[in-house]
């Protein structure tokens, strides 16, 4: 069988490969490009351990071929942090507890993050449904809500204090 | 799990995509969300030869409303459903179905066309559709016929789609005054497939009593199937519960379930008639408030 020559953008940088089409997108991620922080928990698309954004929305990547992403922005883990400094969701998961072993936290975060891309004040309720397709056997969830919810709120204020700074800028 | 070898294409429109099908007839599968057939690629249920990804075809991701229908893309997602306000203002039974498909990355890519043409015994699109007395646009290199979603579904995973040919566009009739639909989905646990699944959609006439009546059900028999017999025991009808009781028995004897991991096909059929039963009731009080 052939092997394919994609290009995607990962996490900002342009990444190049030449696979089979067989090759899962979560196995390019890790195996190939080395990300390792996409981990891969049940394999089957059940527990979202292996969430990654694709042409900016949420996928499971064990569910989905490394030449469906050829051409598309890919976003990771490691595309979180800026250098030192943990994103908001990171920290926050941080204070909050919001893990034990962390073995789900890389997809709870990426999942968690798309959830608030679409919608920066989400309910309770929202959040527990956006993350419903990511498991974790550890915590219960309580403290992945909670950390969720504060990444929200400083996420908020950060774009409202960018938002006063422009319009003082420009006044 | 690793699928076994194939080879892939993407191609740029429909034509060309509706040509490889020809050209590699009964070798190749098209590929469109990706979240029901990987899964069976990984486990090697399916071994196509070719997978042809309609990404990059443009037209199929587009939901409108033509002479009197309701037109789906193939392409569109589960979310996108979900999502679109006016479709659930005039059938809010897709936006009751979306909802209990998958979860929130499954629904980001599964499509309705994927999952109507890869047909799982369980699935919920198809219950839906048969009850709603859809259609389908099946495109191939020779041309273009619609067939109706009742018959489509013929055995586990097999339709009436041919090799050659692509599900393009799900239409929808516009539901008339006084209509009202409901799908209820029994679930082990919140994003499964479906115990029992039952779509309901029905028009009350200018006498309030049912004037039209569309009734599908999942994962009790080889395929989702139209309960024909309680459509046929309250077309006419009262729509009170004790013609819905009696529906709902009917629909329970026509389903054909079987003992799995989801429960025995006593308790199964015990769950047609009172998931039945519930949809008949948020149809009707959506009907009544129309």
């Amino acid at each position: 069988m052939s092997t394919h020559h994609i290009s995607l953008t990962v996490n900002g940088a342009i990444r190049e490969a030449d696979v089979e089409p067989r090759l899962l997108l979560v196995h390019l991620l890790r195996d190939v490009f080395g990300l390792t922080g996409t981990h891969i928990g049940c394999d089957t698309s059940n527990c979202g351990a292996c969430t990654v954004h694709v042409g900016g929305v949420s996928a499971k990547s064990c569910t989905m071929l490394a030449v469906q992403a050829d051409g598309l922005d890919v976003r990771t883990i490691e595309g979180m942090a800026d250098g030192a400094a943990l994103h908001p969701l990171q920290q926050a998961f941080w204070d909050q507890h919001g893990l034990q072993c962390g073995f789900c936290t890389p997809g709870m975060i990426m999942q968690a993050a798309w959830v608030l891309a679409k919608d920066p004040d989400p309910s309770e309720a929202a959040i527990r449904e956006g993350i419903s397709g990511n498991l974790c056997r550890c915590t219960g969830y309580v403290n992945i809500v909670k950390a969720i919810q504060q990444a929200a709120a400083e996420i908020r204020a950060a774009a409202e204090t960018q938002t006063g700074a422009a319009v003082a800028a420009a006044g | 799990m690793i699928p076994a070898a194939f080879d892939y294409v993407r191609p740029a429109d429909l034509g060309e995509a509706l040509r490889i099908l020809k050209d590699r007839e009964g070798e190749a599968k098209v590929l469109s969300g990706g979240f029901s057939l990987i899964p069976l690629l990984k486990l090697r249920l399916a071994q196509p030869a070719l997978l042809v990804d309609l990404r990059d075809v443009g037209g199929l991701d587009e939901i409108g409303r033509i002479d009197g229908e309701v037109h789906i893309g193939g392409r569109v997602t589960h979310r996108r459903i979900l999502e679109d306000e006016g479709l659930a203002a005039i059938l809010p039974i897709m936006r009751d179905t979306a909802a209990g498909i998958g979860d929130p990355q499954i629904r980001n890519w599964g499509t309705i066309g994927g999952s109507c043409a890869h047909a799982d015994p369980a699935a919920d699109w198809p219950a839906v559709l048969q009850a709603l007395g859809a259609s389908f646009v099946l495109r191939s290199a020779d041309g273009e016929r619609v067939v109706p979603a009742r018959g489509f579904f013929v055995d586990t995973f097999t339709t009436g789609i041919e090799p050659a040919e692509v599900l393009t566009e799900v239409r929808i009739p516009v539901p008339g005054p006084r209509s009202g639909g409901a799908y209820q989905k029994l679930e082990r646990r919140a994003g499964d497939f479906s115990t029992v699944g039952a779509a309901v959609q029905l028009r009350l006439g200018d006498d309030r009593r049912i004037a039209a009546i569309g009734i599908g059900l999942t994962a009790v028999g080889d395929a989702p199937f139209a309960a024909t017999h309680a459509e046929d025991a309250i077309r006419g009808a009262q729509p009170d519960d004790t013609m819905f009781r009696e529906a709902a028995a009917a629909a329970a004897r026509q389903s054909r379930p079987t003992d799995d991991s989801h429960g025995p096909a006593d308790y199964k059929r015990a769950m047609v008639a009172e998931m039945t039963l519930r949809a008949l009731r948020i149809a009707r009080d959506r009907a009544g408030a129309a």
